[in-house]
């Protein structure tokens, strides 16, 4: 598949989306409210991206960007989907439902940047303590014991 | 994490049923590291696992984004400690991607076949552990003689035996060993007429057959939605070798064999990692003859400065498909980096492959995902 006909099909499930072909992969902006019904159609649709294979956060301070690349076993290419969030209200859907790797890969994200994801099943802290206080890979976070100054 | 009072509290909810919550780890002998399970039973039945983790978390994605695309490279070593090398390789990779710097074709030689040799070392050592594992003692020995010959390899080339740091943006940090040569054909010769031990004592063992054959089933649509790389997929039918599919240095130019198996179970995955020592050795006899002379490191700059943009390379490692994802903001350091672990994935399919089972089998399922804390926790 062209890039082109991939746009023309993400374009035909999420009107909204926007493109960028500048790096080595087609990259594709969702609102966070079409992120869902858009990769639930990448992944039962034409494209079968059965395999979500790196699933993360970046803090731009001014926003939080959820990065989720995809592949398929099948025809091999790859796409990355992104969102921007709000950093003080980050709230998205869940994917784990469609990929099941997403589930610990979310509670991370959870963990370390504070993004909200509903109907996740069992969004708890992962690797950090349960009473632990902020964001750690937010870029604002700063630990007054282990001093990382950026 | 669970007090004794609330155990109590979860079996008489559970009523004449019952209900046993025991936390196996995270100093349990088998989980060959801190990894604490938190293991749900009816009986001797499993009936969920939850893996608490962090115990080793020393926060590497963010030490990265205070260090230079020089220094970072050090901290990944410490990740999956042993598959160091490879590890190593998919950072230098992603920096010369970014920069677009040319590599000499002896880096490249040497970098392949350090690569393999680590893939043997930590076959090995999970060979031996694996064993141990469900009982059997005497592999262990067998597995660390031939390993013993690797890390005496990597300490005359690398200067250390564990968490090595000899890949570096460019090609290598200094020329190979006059040894290395004689050194690794002496350890094919030896490997070769050793290797067949390995069938005799675990692999035709009937205690060893029964204990892991048809326990930890895992199917291929499900290592795939549970984003499972490795020998941990690909003893379920997935095609999904980095070298093969993806070629980064001079894998297209040697032949080998991508190692599949189709049932799915924990003997499978023991399996396919035996062969695939097989197949490392088969790729080291292509090249060690034929490591071109010239420069061992190519020109690069003093300060290395990422172009403005996002990057990522992916190797395989002894475990799986490493990723290596940096955001950058076209400074000296990365923006964000992300290490996509392959142990990471494999673990989170622990739960789904061993409940169910029983507890006895639980060490033959967690046994064969061949985890690496350091690796999963980052």
């Amino acid at each position: 598949m062209t890039n082109e006909e991939i746009k023309e099909y993400i374009s035909s499930i999420a009107p909204a989306a926007t493109f960028d072909e500048t790096g080595e992969w087609l990259n594709v902006l969702l609102e966070p409210a079409q992120l869902k019904p858009a990769m639930a159609a990448l992944r039962t649709g034409m494209m079968q991206m059965n395999y979500l294979f790196c699933l993360t956060c970046i803090d731009f301070k001014t926003h939080l960007t959820m990065v989720y690349h995809l592949s398929a076993t099948t025809h091999r290419q790859s796409i990355v989907i992104k969102s921007n969030l709000n950093r003080e209200q980050a709230v998205i859907e869940t994917v784990c439902d469609i990929w099941r790797t997403a589930e610990f890969l979310e509670r991370e994200v959870f963990e370390m940047f504070g993004v909200d994801f509903t109907n996740h099943p069992d969004l708890r802290k992962l690797i950090l303590e349960e009473d632990f206080k902020g964001y750690p890979l937010r870029k604002d976070f700063e630990d007054p014991i282990n001093m990382i100054k950026l | 994490m669970y007090n004794q009072t609330e155990i109590i509290k979860d079996t008489s909810e559970l009523g004449a049923e019952g209900e046993l919550v025991i936390n196996m780890g995270p100093q349990h002998p088998a989980t060959h590291g801190v990894l604490h399970l938190v293991v749900t039973l009816n009986g001797e039945t499993i009936k969920k696992i939850e893996p608490h983790l962090g115990y080793i978390h020393r926060s590497i994605e963010k030490m990265c984004e205070s260090l230079t695309y020089r220094q970072f490279i050090y901290v990944t070593s410490r990740m999956d400690y042993l598959s160091s090398h490879i590890n190593n390789l998919g950072c230098a990779l992603l920096v010369e991607k970014g920069m677009a710097i040319e590599v000499p074709d002896r880096a490249k030689y040497v970098r392949v076949i350090l690569s393999e040799l680590t893939r043997i070392a930590s076959h090995e050592l999970w060979l031996g552990a694996m064993a141990m594992d469900l009982g059997a003692f005497t592999p262990f020995f067998y597995a660390f003689r031939e390993r013993e010959m690797i890390t005496d390899i990597m300490e005359d080339t690398c200067g250390a035996r564990l968490t090595m740091n000899y890949i570096v943006p460019g090609g290598l940090m200094y020329d190979i060993h006059p040894d290395f040569q004689k050194k690794v054909k002496a350890f094919i010769t030896q490997f070769k007429s050793k290797v067949n031990e390995y069938e005799d004592l675990v692999t035709n063992n009937v205690i060893f057959q029964s204990r892991t054959k048809g326990v930890g089933i895992l199917s291929a649509e499900d290592a795939i939605s549970y984003g499972c790389t490795g020998p941990v997929a690909r003893a379920s039918g997935v095609s999904c070798d980095i070298r093969k599919i993806y070629p980064y240095e001079v894998y297209d130019k040697v032949e080998f064999d991508e190692v599949l198996e189709t049932a799915g179970d924990s003997f499978a995955r023991y399996m396919v990692r035996v062969k695939e020592m097989n197949q490392s050795i088969r790729i080291i006899e292509q090249l060690i003859d034929n490591i071109p002379e010239g420069d061992f490191v190519g020109k690069t700059k003093n300060v290395l400065k990422l172009p403005k943009g996002e990057f990522y390379t992916r190797v395989e490692t002894a475990r799986g498909e490493l990723g290596v994802f940096v955001v950058s903001e076209g400074g000296t350091t990365p923006h964000r980096i992300k290490f996509r672990s392959p142990g990471f994935s494999n673990l989170s399919v622990l739960n789904h492959i061993a409940a169910g089972s029983k507890i006895g089998d639980l060490m033959a399922s967690m046994g064969t995902l061949d985890l690496v804390i350091p690796d999963i926790d980052r």
